[in-house]
């Protein structure tokens, strides 16, 4: 059986992330930049996935710059077989990343894509919704756990009161969640045999998509800030402080 | 503008997440509502009754029982040759069907709204909340979802809509509900609550979240949440977890007790209007958004605190 697993390189996740003064945008210049943790969890699920012979082979994908490749390496190196980078000048937006997915899925007939529910740069929580209106498979979104068998796919997913559990048929989408697993670090010895791992690039155009944006972002600010707090030093001093700001009945 | 938008329920009754919801679409055009399921006549005359709504669409079919995304998602699409836009609430099940919908529409989505500033403009949080964008969409048809804390909530009663019948349902087949683990709880839910008592991982186990968490949410009437790593760490269950993959809450008191104050979890609740924290490490980043602090151990603080409200 074969898993597609698309990857995003973004803004590391414990970089706090700086709004250009001019409105633009976030500063990435210079800035570490990593493999969305979702799809780390993605990658990871995958792999254990082969680990227990269910999987035969796991193509990494990801859509954006030459320097994506440095986030598909990463991916081969955990345990990814084979990467796709396709490469876009421009941002590509959730819509336009399902229909190059789509035509990615057409190709190398995956019987499971497994994405991560979120980029923790844009906070959509689109992409793999979008792929599954457009392939007509089911989806298992925000999945903590994940069991195939019998052409089918038993997803657990987290829910706001809990958790959910529905059977999907093959070929279907799974979007992972913090909890399905904790992702490997790399060997030093795997970083080096990715290397020598197939990595195909390409193009938007080369599978005929229009991945036109539909949104313009007119501008970029901070949040309001919070005005400082004060600290107390004592419970009875937090006790009168609840009842100055009316907290308390 | 014509909106559609889709009710949150439980299958009997209407939940809080749907009324910001209207307030949004309301400010975009006529609000038209939409309960899918399976025996969901309650639901839909409760929805009727929700100020701001012209008219309740009712898809009532056993394919649209747990509001599968496969099923509901192509009803919704062609419903909305009649309307211009579609909203849902910002919860799992929003989230889970609006996507799905804009794909089928061909259109751009745009999640988590925070407000609406044109008939095609809107803003909304990215990394997680540290900076907001202000988008316009190019497309026909809009799909949105909404951030619940961001809009007052339209009133549960007073409104007198009339209801349609909505057929054409049909099971795509590819997905089969199974069972479900969802909390009952007496106290709020932590979307709505007016007061949160939230604990991290200093807490170190759900034994000492009973013992001295609870007890001070019960006397202030608070729900209780909790930081990833609580979570993560067993003590508390899943839908405890406040952050920017969790919920997000901006009750009016928000209580931080042993939370470091990592960015992904102020995404969740930077917003609340007051924040009260409690840490033993007098630099934990809470403290920079906390309106009061106390530097201090939990474990005598709580216990002495609980007994003096």
């Amino acid at each position: 059986m074969k898993v597609l697993v698309p990857v995003k390189r973004v803004l590391d996740y414990n970089v706090k992330p700086r709004v250009k003064a001019d409105g633009t945008g976030v500063d990435l210049a210079n800035v570490k930049m990593s493999m969305n943790p979702f799809d780390e969890i993605a990658v990871e699920e995958a792999i254990r996935l082969k680990e227990k012979g269910v999987v035969t082979e796991i193509v990494v994908v990801s859509i954006g710059e030459p320097k994506a490749q440095d986030t598909l390496r990463t991916a081969l190196a955990m345990g990814a077989d084979r990467a796709i980078l396709v490469t876009s000048e421009t941002k590509v937006e959730p819509l336009g990343v399902a229909k190059l997915l789509k035509a990615i899925a057409d190709e190398e007939q995956p019987s499971l894509v497994i994405l991560g529910k979120q980029a923790i740069d844009d906070d959509n929580n689109q992409t793999g919704q979008m792929l599954a209106a457009l392939t007509g498979w089911g989806q298992g979104t925000f999945a903590s756990k994940v069991e195939v068998a019998d052409g089918a796919v038993t997803v657990t997913r987290e829910v706001d009161g809990g958790a959910e559990t529905e059977t999907l048929t093959l070929p279907a989408i799974v979007t992972t969640d913090l909890r399905l697993n904790e992702p490997r670090y790399a060997s030093l010895p795997n970083i080096m045999k990715a290397k020598a791992k197939p990595l195909a690039t390409k193009t938007a155009a080369d599978y005929g998509v229009d991945v036109a944006p539909r949104l313009t972002t007119l501008k970029v600010e901070e949040p309001s800030k919070r005005s400082a707090g004060v600290k107390v030093a004592s419970v009875d001093e937090l006790v009168d402080k609840l009842k100055v700001l009316g907290v308390l009945g | 503008m014509k909106t559609l938008v889709l009710v949150e329920h439980d299958g009997h009754a209407i939940k809080d997440a749907t009324l910001p919801t209207v307030t949004a679409a309301a400010k975009l055009g006529e609000v038209t509502l939409l309960v899918v399921g399976e025996n969901v006549s309650g639901v839909a005359e409760a929805a009727a009754k929700i100020a701001g709504a012209t008219k309740v669409l009712v898809a009532d079919d056993a394919a649209l029982a747990h509001m599968l995304a496969e099923n509901v998602a192509p009803l919704v699409a062609s419903a909305m040759a009649d309307y211009d836009a579609f909203l849902v609430p910002g919860t799992t099940n929003g989230k889970n069907i609006a996507p799905r919908v804009a794909a089928l529409l061909d259109v751009a989505m745009i999640s988590d709204i925070l407000s609406v500033e044109g008939a095609d403009t809107f803003t909304r949080p990215i990394y997680a909340g540290n900076a907001i964008a202000t988008v316009q969409t190019k497309d026909a048809k809009l799909v949105l979802s909404v951030r619940g804390t961001a809009f007052e909530k339209a009133a549960a009663e007073g409104g007198s809509a009339t209801t349609e019948p909505v057929s054409g349902a049909t099971d795509a087949g590819v997905s089969r509900y199974v069972g479900s683990e969802i909390a009952t709880s007496a106290r709020p839910e932590l979307t709505s609550a007016k007061i949160i008592v939230s604990g991290g991982r200093a807490l170190q186990s759900g034994e000492n979240f009973t013992q001295l968490i609870e007890p001070l949410a019960d006397k202030l009437g608070a729900g209780v949440g909790a930081s990833r790593a609580a979570v993560d760490a067993g003590y508390v269950p899943n839908d405890y977890q406040v952050g920017q993959t969790g919920k997000i809450v901006a009750p009016e008191v928000y209580i931080a007790i042993g939370i470091s104050g990592a960015i992904q979890h102020l995404a969740g609740m930077k917003d609340s209007k007051v924040i009260i924290a409690i840490n033993k490490d007098e630099d934990a980043p809470i403290f920079q958004v906390a309106d009061v602090g106390l530097v201090g151990d939990l474990f005598t603080i709580l216990p002495e605190l609980t007994s003096k409200l």
